[in-house]
């Protein structure tokens, strides 16, 4: 039995908010260099999730290992340094700051002064700021913010990385850049994904997790997901009604 | 860019403090000059709780415990010792070891904004009543009487470092407030520059994102805290040295509340708008109290509600947003959008 240890493994996770339960018994394995998709309908509890894979909140009851090593419960900053970087549903950035500066905060934790310089340029080319570079975070579009967050998700260079809805308030353009930009990250690291806009997932989409009611429904490819009669139902089904 | 012009104004800047400081006793009688010594220490103090709550986002409505324990630290000390020199850094090492205990308690306790107000306050008022009551000879520490509610009168005043029979004159005197004043301006000033300020701003801007990149806001929080606990000590000594008396009314409420008033009325989130605050707001204090016809409190409450309404920045943000308006931009903007003027950091306390 010479499995390879999983690059993050959740067993039975439980989060209760006094009576509701927000995640029931969620049993999640992620190996390297993995890329997935977590769908379900708003409140199936995908953001309660990242939020405890990234100790923003502390499991009910339930284990999480990252590399075999159980990081439930532990603090947040412990856990980014661990190597989890995310992408929260509601931009988290330094709004009184300067774009060049939210990104050299994510920067210089890894990277000796010497190579900050160079490597906040590189982020900022990737996320196509560098005319923004001085800009106050503040007086930015919503869809700059959120370039803003990916930047320094990726500037921190995290194994993991975990993206709350990253194409929200996005053009159709900036979706597509942001779908290549997670299939370039995705040749190093492993990446999970939450997201409602469905052509997205199919861009970038292998292996697709769809949560409903706070449990795991169902667990395939994406074809075979997207086929599915039950996904159609509680999540599908109600989005083409609408 | 003009990053070279800003730095030889700052130079300048400080080579004319350091100038001005220096001729004051020869231009300005004895009364002036110690009402400046004291605006200077009372500065001190103002840097202190600008520094967290404008840096570091923390809203301390006790600011006065750290100034008040670092003069009653320096008064026993200075009467025990008979010499300034160790008594001044007990002044700043007692002030920032309590600043550590409290500040692990709030800080790790991940206790919120609105309670840290409240504990600030309450731990004010317990240290002013129990140094109150104080009274009688059982409460001695070694030679020093603590004497209550009355305060211990003829506290030794500063003298030459390890040289007790060399006391300051009272031009020594401001000369060395002021220049502590400046050194404390210029410290953290450059911490801000410093990495580890930037640190501290961050998690001012966003405690969740930072925490998310792996800065632990926890321990930014403390070490900000016990900075500006220290601070408020050392402001404390300087008090304490300009009137040779130390009693309970250092620890009072209406001075936090007052430190507060500077801030908001010289500007938030600078360094130099809480040092005018103070300077203006003492010198309309001092000169009411001169005269009857009007309650200082009232002027004061006055001033604070005139400046909310119509100047929230506070007097150096809007002063700086004039000038920027003023001077043409001659920096060719190729493509970036419009820079607005710095989005205000927000008081910790109204979020």
């Amino acid at each position: 039995m010479a499995d390879l240890v999983p690059l993050l493994k959740a067993e039975h996770l439980t989060m209760r908010f006094g009576g509701v339960v927000a995640n029931d018994d969620i049993t999640f394995t992620l190996q390297e260099m993995e890329l997935r998709c977590l769908i379900g309908p708003n409140g199936a509890g995908k953001s309660t999730f990242f939020k405890m894979l990234t100790g923003q909140l502390v499991p009910t009851s339930g284990t999480i290992a990252f590399r075999g090593m159980p990081i439930a419960g532990k603090a947040s900053h412990e856990i980014a340094r661990m190597g989890i970087g995310i992408k929260t549903q509601v931009p988290n950035v330094f709004n009184g700051l300067s774009v060049r500066e939210n990104i050299w905060l994510a920067v210089r934790r890894k990277a000796t002064p010497r190579q900050q310089g160079p490597a906040v340029d590189a982020v900022l080319e990737m996320i196509r700021l560098t005319d923004y570079a001085d800009s106050i975070v503040a007086t930015l579009s919503h869809g700059q913010r959120q370039w803003v967050e990916i930047g320094m998700v990726l500037a921190a260079e995290p194994e993991l990385i975990l993206l709350d809805e990253p194409a929200a308030g996005m053009t159709d353009e900036e979706t597509f850049h942001t779908a290549a930009i997670i299939r370039e990250i995705n040749q190093t690291r492993a990446i999970v994904v939450v997201e409602h806009d469905m052509e997205f997932i199919k861009q970038i989409a292998k292996r697709v997790t769809v949560f409903h009611q706070g449990r795991v429904l169902v667990e395939d490819t994406v074809d075979k997901v997207l086929a599915d009669s039950r996904v159609r139902d509680v999540y599908l089904g109600k989005k083409v009604a609408a | 860019m003009d990053k070279r012009l800003r730095l030889a104004l700052q130079a300048a800047g400080i080579v004319v403090a350091i100038g001005v400081i220096a001729i004051v006793p020869s231009v300005i009688e004895l009364f002036g000059l110690m009402q400046l010594t004291l605006f200077a220490a009372m500065s001190v103090l103002a840097l202190s709780l600008a520094f967290i709550w404008g840096y570091g986002g923390i809203l301390s409505f006790g600011q006065t415990a750290f100034f008040g324990l670092g003069g009653y630290a320096y008064a026993i000390a200075a009467v025990n010792f008979q010499d300034s020199t160790p008594a001044i850094l007990l002044a700043i090492v007692v002030p920032a070891l309590f600043a550590a205990i409290l500040g692990y308690f709030i800080f790790f306790g991940r206790i919120s904004d609105v309670y840290l107000g409240v504990i600030t306050l309450t731990v004010t008022l317990i240290l002013f009543n129990s140094v109150n009551s104080t009274s009688g000879d059982a409460y001695k520490i070694g030679k020093a009487l603590l004497g209550g509610f009355n305060g211990m009168p003829a506290v030794p005043t500063f003298n030459m470092p390890f040289d007790p029979s060399t006391v300051l004159s009272p031009e020594q005197s401001w000369w060395t407030t002021a220049y502590v004043l400046l050194a404390v301006f210029l410290l953290l000033r450059l911490l801000l520059a410093l990495p580890a300020g930037r640190v501290i701003v961050a998690v001012r801007e966003n405690e969740v994102r930072a925490s998310l990149l792996g800065y632990d806001p926890r321990l930014v929080k403390c070490l900000t805290f016990i900075l500006g606990g220290a601070i408020a000590g050392l402001a404390g000594a300087l008090y304490v040295n300009w009137g040779a008396f130390v009693s309970p009314t250092i620890f009072s409420l209406s001075l936090s509340a007052e430190i507060i008033i500077w801030i908001t009325v010289g500007g938030l989130g600078t360094l130099l708008g809480p040092i005018i605050g103070c300077v203006v707001i003492e010198y309309i204090v001092a000169y009411i109290g001169s005269q009857q016809l009007l309650n200082s409190n009232l002027v004061l409450g006055g001033v604070l509600v005139v400046f909310v309404l119509l100047l929230p920045k506070g007097i150096v943000p809007t002063a700086r947003d004039l000038v920027m308006r003023l001077i043409p931009q001659n920096k060719p903007k190729t493509n970036g959008p419009p820079v607005q003027s710095a989005a205000a950091p927000h008081p910790a306390g109204a979020e």
